[in-house]
């Protein structure tokens, strides 16, 4: 079977290596930044739609609860087509940069704002369910010792909501991670897209000419290798921390 | 903005109505064979996570983690392109069906475990005092018991993947998403954007709304009553 040497050589030249691993990067990136900046908007519709009850503010309760309905029960893809068209370019964004180009950085850029919108509606139901964890009497507490309700918020509920749902974030990441290979369905940035790339030119890298199933093998078994190792030490984490937890909670009784 | 406010473009779209309900169609389908799938997959590998042997939870254990940790999209790459270059195609749909199936087999799996192993040991030691066999104990005493904590969670399994139907699209699929774009895109068709993603979205958000608001009812309503009988108990 001397078509498994020629699939294994496409992964020995360093130009492929190089080319796969800069798609890591960009993965891991693109990642990370989408699960923060969904924290920072999911953090603000969570709020919105849990305390914004009473009053005219009550219509920023139902903005955010429209908002993260309408994310949470339509795919990712249809928001990244959406945003490939609709979603206005700064200039900055518009020319070569990271070793892309002019074209990909503008794709990079609208594909990964669909992603912080999609995963702030997800995030949004995860800081509610840290902010719902914490007891009513912390608030009553915050109330009697003079706080002001954007002082308890702050100083009192957010830092215990935050804490709570540690694990669940990091499950966020690794979901994230990859739902960032949907973005492999408009431009050429990511692992995914990277290894489909290389893929398709498999015959040319391999030096036989043609595509073996064994090429298939070797690189989509690469990648699954690659998203395996980050993931799955992302979920050892995740159970490590819930298992301290468990451990601490007697102790806190 | 793109054919938003353009009674052209909705006319278009309406001119191919069919064309849509066509996408729709499919999807539904590979979503029902998929989710058929995913409960059978997740069924055996939640009983043999709970099965007390070690190499069958380990196998289940494998499963679990090879799926869960690698993106659907590549999954399905993986198995369209081994199929196709094996000279085993077996077209668009089917190899959907098995990727969407196997990926949320794992998720279903995971489910229904964490169902089984909430229920008190107890039950499942009283039962077989009694003489029940393993399906039996199962069947009788602890699957009617684990029910309600397994259908919530399964049910936003479901809406998870409805909305994963999109996978199709990178390989030419057929789903509700790729033939949007498609129409958007085409020759005789193009331009329309607005109208036709507020058309599959409305369609998408049509299906899952219902199911993902039933689910979290469901979940507060049983937290509501596990507080209750906590309290009953302590007090």
């Amino acid at each position: 079977m001397n078509t498994w040497n020629a699939s294994f050589s496409i992964l020995q030249n360093p130009a492929v290596l190089g080319y796969l691993f800069k798609g890591v990067a960009f993965t891991l990136v693109i990642s990370v930044v989408a699960v923060l900046l969904g924290l920072v908007l999911g953090s603000v519709l969570a709020l919105a739609r849990n305390y914004c009850n009473r009053g005219p503010v009550r219509i920023l309760k139902w903005l955010s609860t429209a908002y993260i309905e309408l994310f949470r029960n339509t795919p990712l893809l249809l928001w990244i087509f959406i945003c490939m068209v609709f979603f206005p370019l700064p200039d900055f964004m518009s020319h070569k940069m990271l070793g892309l180009s002019s074209v990909e950085v503008k794709l990079m850029y609208k594909a990964a704002v669909a992603l912080i919108l999609f995963t702030s509606s997800v995030i949004a139901e995860i800081v509610r369910g840290g902010l719902n964890a914490v007891p009513q009497g912390q608030f009553e507490a915050g109330y009697s010792q003079g706080f002001s309700t954007v002082q308890i918020m702050i100083y009192i509920v957010l830092p215990q909501a935050y804490r709570n749902i540690i694990p669940t974030l990091l499950s966020q990441v690794i979901t994230t991670i990859k739902d960032s290979s949907y973005l492999a369905n408009v431009a050429v940035i990511e692992l995914m897209a990277r290894v489909k790339q290389i893929m398709s030119a498999a015959g040319q890298y391999n030096g036989l000419g043609v595509t073996n199933v064994t090429d298939v093998f070797v690189l989509f078994g690469f990648a699954c290798v690659i998203y395996f190792i980050i993931n799955f030490a992302l979920s050892c984490l995740v159970r490590s921390i819930q298992k301290r937890k468990l451990k601490m909670r007697p102790a806190a009784l | 903005m793109s054919g938003l406010f353009s009674a052209d473009a909705w006319r278009t779209v309406w001119t191919y109505r069919a064309t849509f309900l066509h996408g729709l169609g499919n999807t539904v389908e590979l979503a029902v064979v998929a989710l058929l799938l995913s409960l059978v997959l997740g069924m055996l590998f939640g009983l043999l996570s709970t099965s007390g042997k070690k190499p069958l939870a380990a196998l289940a254990r494998i499963y679990v983690e090879l799926i869960q940790n690698t993106p659907l999209l590549l999954q399905m790459c993986f198995l369209y392109y081994l199929l196709a270059f094996s000279g085993n195609s077996i077209g668009i749909l089917p190899t959907g069906m098995i990727a969407l199936g196997v990926y949320h087999g794992a998720y279903m799996s995971e489910v229904i475990r964490a169902g089984i192993q909430a229920v008190p040991k107890g039950q499942s030691e009283a039962a077989q005092a009694q003489g029940f066999g393993y399906l039996g104990r199962m069947y009788y005493i602890i699957l009617p018991q684990s029910i309600k904590m397994i259908l919530p969670p399964m049910v936003n399994q479901v809406v998870n993947l409805i909305k994963n139907t999109s996978c199709l699209y990178i390989v030419g699929g057929a789903d509700l998403i790729s033939v949007t774009y498609n129409f958007v895109t085409g020759s005789n068709t193009g331009g329309a954007y607005a109208p036709a993603y507020i058309v599959s979205g409305v369609l998408f958000f049509a299906i899952c709304f219902p199911l993902s608001t039933l689910a979290s009812i469901w979940e507060t309503s049983l937290k509501k009553r596990e507080a209750q009988t906590t309290t009953a108990a302590a007090g």
